[in-house]
């Protein structure tokens, strides 16, 4: 197992390159220009002096070299510096071609908010999707199933732009119980405060958490549903089990082997926050910054980004492998 | 609950205001607690001279000030400045070559120290090092010369006669920045003073606490302002994120915010959300108009490299009675209502304020004319062909019609090639993402410099007051073309020798009737080209809450250019 994770590792690094790579060009190639969204009234002239001063017209392959080294040389020794106290020359770091500020920085910042908002969502989701999985298999084509399958639906067929307006427009709008603009800068002390986030972060929190009850009930459900006809169910049965013991030990935890699978490739994603859900209620993470970088044709904040995603999703890929191996004995790698 | 909690509100303000009546003018700073701003435009950073957004410009001038700026009405009123320097008090030199600027006295920086004459040099030359890329660098043309005469007198020198000296710091996008705060962050190290970019040291009302790039800011009252008991509010929340529905939402409807900025959203949803009686909508005129361009170059795919440059000219829209024709058809007012509401008004001019610039010799567009358009196509000789369009020794009046992506201009253009098809002219609607439209990239053919089509619309404006510098986009020279890797402003390809002369003299009069005057009569000679149909003067949308008082909104300088009185009311 060692042996194969260490493998997947380093087979990782080539392919995260020529992720990198590509990314860098799909945003160099299209038409994007860090100084479009000016004001017309600022000259040709000027805007040429700012893209010179960004670097944006020196050659393609210059411009990637250089984000590379930034990235793997300068941004290492930076933060070893910040934490070991360590005095590396690191040159120039990330600059964000928006706010010409280092990007990582920016990430950093970023962070909580984004964990906190998509984190939840999914621990909620998860946590709803459960029972509902688990009763609408063991109940199957019951009323409870068909009503779990009908929030399902929604759940994979509503976008978030949807979902979000809709709850703004009934909680914030008509009731007025809920802010419909989430406030990063308010800090928990005490519990007013707390009550205060609560109110703010349900509801980004439930228009995620029902896409992602949707999908992995649904998975629990089939996985639960596979597992309900084998014949060592049957055979717990006959050896007198009860019920509950039957379904929520010996199928649930069978049944999980798979849904686990699933959660982990779906923590990738929390990072990457939810793009839309954070501009609907201006949560202002991760998701946000790479939509306004985008639109901003700023290059050095997308390739950033991207890139930290790719590395999550090929980490959680390889977390994801390993998982199964150590939950079913009968996979074995080596 | 609605209603209970604007009663709770109210009263709050009632008390607020009944605590603060006694007093003479010099109320405690900061009595009123927080204001909450939301530009779903999230500021980048606050330093104006590394960004040139409206957004920046905008936050960053509840810090930094400049000598002068622009009040809602568009007159120049000293701000740093004890006064605004004229010929006549002897502030300009007489041969228009120098200004010479007196600070107030006693201006101090948040961080307590004395505003000099050197922050003002300094800032001249941060934002001209070569290596710096400051987005302002247009405010500084012409200038050869910053100097402190002494600790409050700042003399500029121009390389010429400069006939309206009021660009060099003056107005929000060129203030000052502290010398000591910014010193070792000039030229190519700009960047790398994120803290002060991020939190730049100002002499205006407020100061920073927080900078979340592209997120929020939070600013409190500046203990060293000038003006006691000024400003009324103690905080501000300065919030970005989202677009600008949910923006006029949170003011108009939820009451979470008391400012939103640039509501540009269907005229109709923004005048519902206003019924609800929580705040109210404004629209600050400046000189953004909406207009299209006729271009008078061949743009035919088949000129290959030629194409919509000055070796070939349009084969119709350079008879101007085809463009007299196009503009008679529109009917503008109804543009305003489907698209615009309060934030347009129906315009004739290019150049339709401030006041004494706006010319009325072309009033006659206001109204639509189908019948007289119809008549002046047949006039000039052309005639209906058997398809409907209208031809002239085998030319057809086939026009295509681009513009940037966005639901208000898509509507435009489908109202406009109706009325266009109603007098004979076909019509082929295009429209483009607005980075790649407005982006200038010369490799790309589908800029609105490279014009690779016959009609295009855009808005554009000149910041300030003086359009001196705007008029000069249509001289010949400012053609845009492969020689010049399609920069210029002259984007309709106009020409005219007489025009040019216009020009020049404009750049060598001083006295500001005879300079109106000009300026009128450039803005005439185009309208008669019908080379630029102006459809809509466009204002800035903004909605604050009723409990806001002291907004003057202002499309000349910041729209938070007076923030210092803002207060509660009841």
């Amino acid at each position: 197992m060692l042996n194969y994770t260490i493998r997947r590792l380093f087979l990782a690094i080539p392919t995260l390159l020529f992720i990198s790579l590509v990314i860098f060009f799909l945003v160099k190639l299209s038409p994007s220009d860090p100084t479009a969204n000016l004001p017309l009234t600022i000259p040709p002239e000027v805007r040429e002096k700012i893209r010179e001063s960004l670097g944006v017209n020196q050659p393609l392959f210059v411009q990637f070299g250089l984000w590379l080294k930034q990235l793997m040389i300068s941004e290492p020794l930076y933060w070893s510096n910040q934490i070991f106290g360590t005095n590396f020359d690191i040159g120039q770091r990330i600059i964000s071609y928006q706010t010409r500020s280092p990007v990582m920085d920016i990430v950093i910042q970023r962070m909580p908010q984004t964990l906190t908002v998509v984190g939840t969502s999914y621990l909620v989701g998860i946590l709803i999707a459960l029972p509902i999985g688990i009763i609408s298999a063991y109940r199957q084509y019951s009323f409870f199933d068909q009503a779990g399958t009908f929030v399902s639906m929604i759940g994979f067929s509503v976008p978030p732009f949807f979902s979000g307006v809709l709850v703004i427009v009934i909680f914030s709008v008509q009731l007025g119980w809920l802010p419909s603009i989430y406030d990063t800068t308010h800090v928990v002390t005490d519990w007013d405060s707390f009550v205060v986030q609560f109110k703010q972060m349900i509801m980004p929190v439930m228009v995620l958490a029902l896409q992602t009850t949707a999908q992995i009930s649904r998975f629990l459900r089939a996985s639960m549903l596979d597992n309900l006809n084998q014949d060592y169910v049957r055979t717990a049965r006959a050896k007198g089990l009860s019920e509950k013991v039957v379904v929520l030990v010996h199928v649930l935890r069978n049944s999980l082997i798979p849904v686990i699978t699933v959660i982990a490739l779906g923590v990738p994603a929390i990072f990457g926050g939810a793009i839309i859900t954070e501009q609907v209620f201006k949560v202002n993470g991760l998701g946000q910054l790479l939509i306004i970088s985008i639109q901003a044709g700023d290059v050095p904040t997308v390739q950033t980004l991207t890139f930290m995603f790719a590395v999550l999703i090929v980490l959680f890929n390889l977390v994801a492998d390993v998982l199964y191996g150590l939950l079913d004995p009968r996979i074995r790698y080596d | 609950m609605r209603k209970l909690k604007t009663l709770l509100l109210a009263s709050a303000a009632v008390a607020v205001a009944s605590g603060a009546a006694f007093a003479d003018g010099h109320e405690k700073r900061g009595r009123d607690g927080e204001v909450k701003i939301i530009y779903w435009q999230a500021p980048s950073t606050l330093n104006p001279y590394l960004s040139g957004g409206t957004k920046e410009v905008e936050s960053a001038s509840l810090v930094l000030e400049s000598l002068a700026r622009f009040d809602n009405t568009g007159k120049m009123t000293p701000w740093l400045a004890a006064e605004v320097p004229t010929v006549e008090n002897g502030g300009v030199a007489a041969d228009l070559t120098s200004i010479t600027w007196k600070l107030k006295e006693g201006v101090k920086w948040s961080d307590g120290s004395a505003l000099t004459a050197n922050d003002a040099v300094f800032t001249w030359k941060y934002c001209t090092d070569p290596a710096g890329g400051c987005a302002q660098l247009s405010y500084f043309d012409g200038v050869k010369n910053v100097e402190a005469v002494d600790d409050l007198t700042i003399k500029i020198t121009f390389n010429g006669p400069k006939p309206f000296p009021y660009t060099a710091l003056v107005g929000s996008e060129s203030p000052i920045i502290q010398a000591a705060q910014f010193a070792d962050c000039t030229g190519a190290k700009a960047p790398e003073c994120t803290d002060a970019n991020f939190g730049p040291i100002g002499t205006g009302p407020f100061v920073v606490d927080q900078f979340k790039p592209n997120d929020v800011i939070q600013f409190s009252a500046n203990e060293q302002y000038r003006e006691p008991g000024k400003p009324a509010f103690g905080k501000v929340l300065f919030k970005g994120g989202g677009d600008a529905a949910s923006a006029a939402r949170s003011v108009l409807e939820t009451g979470e915010f008391d400012y939103a900025w640039n509501l540009q959203i269907d005229p109709k949803l923004l005048a519902s959300m206003e019924a609800k009686g929580l705040g109210t909508v404004q629209t600050a005129f400046g000189t953004s108009v909406e207009r299209l361009h006729l271009n008078q170059t061949d743009p035919s795919a088949s000129l290959g490299d030629a194409r919509s440059t000055t070796d070939k000219a349009h084969p119709f829209l350079t008879d101007s009675a085809v463009g007299q024709a196009l503009s008679m058809a529109i009917d503008r007012a109804l543009l305003v209502e489907v698209g615009y509401g309060a934030g347009g008004q129906v315009t004739c001019n290019v150049l339709p304020a401030p006041a004494a610039y706006a010319s009325t010799a072309n009033d006659g567009c206001k109204t639509q004319d189908l019948e007289g358009a119809k008549k002046v196509l047949d006039d000039a000789g052309w005639k209906p062909g058997a398809d409907g369009v209208r031809a002239k020794d085998g030319v057809r009046l086939s026009v295509l019609y681009q513009t940037s992506t966005n639901a208000v201009r898509q509507d435009s253009q489908a109202l406009i090639k109706q009325w266009w098809s109603e007098i004979g002219v076909e019509t082929e609607l295009r429209n483009i993402d607005a980075s790649v439209f407005f982006g200038g990239d010369p490799a790309s053919p589908d800029t609105f410099q490279k014009f690779y089509a016959d009609i295009e619309m855009y808005t554009n404006n000149f910041s300030g007051v003086d359009p001196e510098a705007y008029m000069a986009n249509w001289r010949c020279a400012e053609i845009p073309g492969p020689k010049s890797q399609w920069q210029g402003a002259n984007i309709q390809r106009f020409c005219d020798p007489a025009y040019d002369a216009l020009v020049d003299k404009m750049s060598g009069t001083a006295a500001l009737e005879d300079r109106a005057a000009l300026a009128k009569e450039m803005n005439d000679t185009i309208m008669r080209s019908y080379s630029i149909i102006p459809l809509i003067h466009r204002g800035g949308v903004s909605a604050h809450a009723n409990t806001l008082g002291g907004v003057k909104i202002s499309d000349w300088d910041t729209e938070l250019w007076n923030i210092a009185d803002w207060h509660r009311v009841k």
